[in-house]
């Protein structure tokens, strides 16, 4: 601890003799640094890895058009695999890389933990699938941004999808105790409550990992629910709707963007047919989107993955605020954000004061035939 | 009472799933007095073994029989060949080292297997194949039991009918007794304790490789994590029961699961790990030894 001190001061000190001695170079150095942080290992990697090839391409893209105020964008790639104590070492790593902008994290519960170190340097921060409400509601970060809709926005969908067109009555509601999985339960919860057209009958949560998870589905059993809402993330929902189906239960199971994912599919197998997942709204009518999965086959020879879309918007967005703000400075980058409406895959978009995306939402989609289908 | 019921069947089962690995567990402390951390990534290589055997063999059309036996005996071998070659690099250089060596180098062995399937494999889940199938006769009483929980149930008490018979009356079983009695003395009467710690290790991870094959075909997926939690449980519940012992482990591994369960269905899921580790905490206190373990006498 104490020699890496010693290093830092060191290293420190070097930069700051080196900048007195060239003065005129200016700060900014020549690059636009823009940091790509969130899983790209893990369980979790099918959420992340969209995401990098989405920069990949849209940074190769603009520095082809000469860049960013003349500037070319350089990427800083990192992996915090969606936990939170790595993603604080991710955020110090990069903002002493001297980041500008960082397009990420991934999860909500890395991106809460990273945000603080991200605030105090000054460095704007654009999530393409971060939910958890609090990050724009609470207003303590004025320095996030995203391209994809909050939690409440899906929950409250979620609910009226179980109330309104399902009809069900008694519902239970169980998640996986994360900061997503239980802020969408808990939200969804509050939902049912209030409508007064359902009751929850059973609020739990579950232990990801857990070799088994029979207990637990008896419980729901017990409770007589009709339709299960899940908040959490596609390898529980995956053991959960099995073991449902094993034990002959056949109601309904409606579950968030944390499980519409080819891979719940793909694990589940004919256990996940029927089975309910809100997500973001199918762009697939809108030109710049389909341009934009038409670079990635043509670049990675397949189908994007999760959030590709929203990661794709969200680097456009914020490549296109630093060239309308003339620089990387924070104030003016906001301004940019709020004010400067831009194409994107997920729509025309621009920001509102909490940092949340004007023009994006959540619809909800059913498997059919192993594929994730639009609910009209 | 058919909730009762409910809930201890699906505690049987969790605890005879914690039961399979745990053995493992207890017969490596039971010989050499060491916590094999890696025995949870043995058990999630026999379960990538078995998935790679069994979709290779599922391509060709064998029969759903011939792919168990098969996945089965390849998955009992490979983790077998990798019990046993963590045992020569990682164990046995530090035999004679103080006792905190080899534990940190278990753990060791136990974040390298994990990251070497991960890098050679990958960091997705995979679906495993329903290797055992929906039984007929199960169907009136499937909303109770599946026919993997009867499988489960049925292999472990088998599997440790039969260890208990094997310790107990064949050559190596009686090696392995008296090595576990006292190394020294072992040594002194001719017995080969280095080829005993060995068919340990053997044995251990092949029955770990059973496990793994059982369990990823309930429920249904297989990462490169899997064996991280379930080795931490089937440890636990070594301790519960006594370690070093065989029906030990068994009863540790039970008590554990049933404690699980109903803690779920009468209080709260989210409550199950504190029952389980109060209850470890409470049996530790009242009978440091476990629940069928022996007081240590130190020899003099």
């Amino acid at each position: 601890m104490k020699s890496t001190m010693r290093i830092n001061f060191l290293v420190t000190a070097a930069a700051v003799v080196l900048a007195m001695m060239l003065p005129g170079t200016g700060m900014a150095g020549d690059t636009i640094k823009l940091g790509v942080a969130g899983a790209h290992s893990g369980d979790l990697a099918s959420y992340g890895l969209p995401t990098v090839n989405a920069a990949k391409l849209v940074v190769a893209e603009v520095n082809a058009k000469g860049g960013v105020n003349g500037k070319k964008v350089e990427l800083l790639i990192e992996d915090d695999t969606c936990k939170p104590e790595v993603a604080t070492n991710i955020a110090t790593k990069l903002v002493s890389q001297g980041v500008d902008v960082v397009l990420g994290h991934i999860c909500s519960g890395a991106t809460k933990s990273a945000l603080p170190i991200y605030k105090a340097a000054g460095v704007i921060l654009i999530s393409p699938s971060a939910t958890s409400p609090e990050l724009t509601q609470s207003g303590e970060y004025p320095n996030f941004f995203r391209t994809i809709a909050p939690d409440n926005m899906q929950a409250k969908p979620e609910v009226e999808f179980a109330l309104n067109v399902l009809g069900v009555k008694k519902i239970a509601v169980i998640h996986d105790k994360g900061d997503y999985g239980k802020g969408v339960a808990e939200l969804a919860k509050g939902f049912i409550e209030k409508s007064g057209k359902g009751e929850v009958v059973l609020f739990e949560g579950v232990t990801p990992g857990a070799v088994d998870y029979s207990a637990i589905v008896q419980k729901i059993k017990q409770s007589q629910a009709d339709a299960v809402i899940f908040g959490g993330y596609h390898p529980e929902a995956s053991k959960i709707v099995s073991m449902m189906r094993k034990k002959r239960m056949n109601i309904a199971f409606l579950s968030d963007d944390g499980v519409k994912d080819d891979t719940f599919i793909k694990v589940a197998g004919k256990d996940a047919e029927g089975v309910y997942a809100t997500g973001p709204k199918n762009n697939s009518k809108n030109p710049l989107s389909q341009a934009a999965v038409a670079a990635h086959k043509q670049a990675y020879n397949g189908d994007p993955g999760a959030f590709y879309e929203s990661a794709y918007a969200a680097s456009l967005a914020i490549l296109n605020a630093i060239g309308k703000a003339g620089s990387t400075e924070r104030a003016a980058v906001t301004k940019a954000l709020q004010t400067e409406r831009v194409d994107t895959p997920v729509g025309t978009i621009n920001f509102d004061a909490l940092g949340d995306a004007v023009g994006v939402g959540f619809a909800m989609y059913q498997v059919k035939n192993g594929q994730f289908i639009e609910v009209k | 009472m058919d909730y009762f019921i409910e809930l201890f069947l699906s505690g049987l089962t969790r605890g005879s799933i914690y039961a399979l690995i745990a053995l493992g567990y207890t017969m490596v402390y039971g010989i050499i007095g060491l916590i094999n951390f890696a025995h949870g990534e043995i058990y999630m290589i026999g379960a990538f073994t078995s998935f790679i055997v069994a979709t290779t063999l599922s391509i060709y059309g064998f029969p759903l029989a011939a792919i168990v036996v098969v996945a089965g005996v390849a998955a009992a071998i490979w983790s077998s060949a990798y019990g046993y070659t963590v045992e020569k690099i990682a164990y046995k250089p530090l035999r004679h080292a103080p006792r905190l060596a080899p534990l940190i180098s278990a753990i060791g062995m136990s974040i390298l297997l994990q990251n070497y399937v991960l890098l050679a494999q990958t960091s997705d889940f995979l679906a495993f194949p329903a290797l055992i199938p929906e039984f007929a006769f199960m169907e009136p009483v499937a909303h109770i039991i599946g026919s993997s929980d009867l499988v489960i149930l049925i292999t472990t008490a088998v599997v440790m009918l039969a260890l208990t018979l094997f310790i107990k009356f064949t050559r190596i079983g009686k090696a392995m007794r008296a090595t576990a009695q006292d190394r020294t003395m072992a040594l002194l009467v001719g017995i080969n304790v280095d080829r005993v710690i060995s068919a340990t290790f053997i044995l251990g991870s092949a029955l770990a490789a059973i496990g793994g094959l059982l369990i990823a075909s309930h429920i249904g997926q297989i990462n490169f994590a899997i064996g991280f939690i379930a080795g931490i449980k089937a440890f636990t519940a070594a301790v519960l029961g006594g370690i070093g012992s065989i029906p030990g482990a068994v009863l540790g591994s039970l008590v554990l699961g049933l404690t699980e369960s109903f803690a779920t269905g009468y209080v709260s899921s989210d409550y199950e790990d504190v029952f389980a580790f109060s209850l470890l905490v409470l049996i530790l206190i009242f009978k440091p030894s476990g629940l069928l373990g022996k007081a240590d006498t130190k020899k003099v």
